[in-house]
């Protein structure tokens, strides 16, 4: 049924940006305007590092999400992976950067960060955006 | 609505061994904060440790029970 292509064609489009981005987040709301503490805590968290991360929004539809934990077997967002691996959610996140483990995960160096980057995380084009914007 | 004792007795009902505290944390009955000890954590990952209590509640999690914050801990570590 076309339901269910639809929904591999989501996994597929999903599973191309974990791939293709080496960090990327999975969250409700953008970067800019989280739509969810948990979501807004973890960007801060990422952004204090200077990290550069792509970003998803699960919200324009129900089965980004759906498809994020069949993937991931994780039920909650955010979700951030790291070259392809799930780190966890909001409060593994933090944990780990209150640790300095996040710094360590993202290849960062704790001591002597690196140049200041922008903080501009990269739009996430390609597959899953098409997907988006055909579900439109 | 869920409340906090209900979360409580389920994980430790679940998971062997495990000792669960767990508060609302907003008042409201779905947002909830719990820290588990339990013995089946030791050589696991936190993503691991995670699972193991998010299995717990399997389709509540994001429905019946917004969110559930969680710190997990074996026990022979602090």
């Amino acid at each position: 049924m076309s339901d269910t292509t639809e929904q591999s064609q989501i996994r597929d489009a999903i599973q191309k940006a974990i791939d293709e981005h080496r960090v990327i987040l999975f969250m409700k709301g953008t970067p800019e305007a989280p739509a969810c503490g948990f979501s807004a805590r973890t960007v801060a968290a990422l952004q204090s590092l200077q990290a550069q991360f792509a970003a998803v929004d699960v919200l324009p539809d129900p089965r980004i999400r759906q498809e994020l934990s069949a993937i991931s077997q994780w039920p909650t967002i955010p979700q951030l992976f790291v070259a392809g691996e799930l780190v966890g959610g909001c409060d593994i996140v933090l944990e780990m950067y209150e640790s300095g483990e996040l710094a360590q995960t993202l290849g960062l160096g704790e001591s002597a960060p690196p140049e200041p980057a922008p903080i501009e995380p990269q739009p996430v084009a390609g597959g899953l955006a098409q997907i988006e914007n055909r579900l439109r | 609505m869920p409340d906090p004792q209900e979360i409580k007795s389920r994980i430790e009902t679940a998971i062997p061994g495990a000792s669960a505290e767990v508060e609302d944390w907003t008042g409201g009955g779905d947002h909830f904060r719990a820290t588990v000890t339990a013995p089946a954590f030791a050589g696991r990952s936190r993503i691991e440790q995670h699972r193991l209590v998010y299995a717990v509640f399997g389709e509540e999690i994001g429905g019946r029970i917004h969110a559930l914050s969680l710190q997990t801990r074996s026990p022979d570590k602090p």
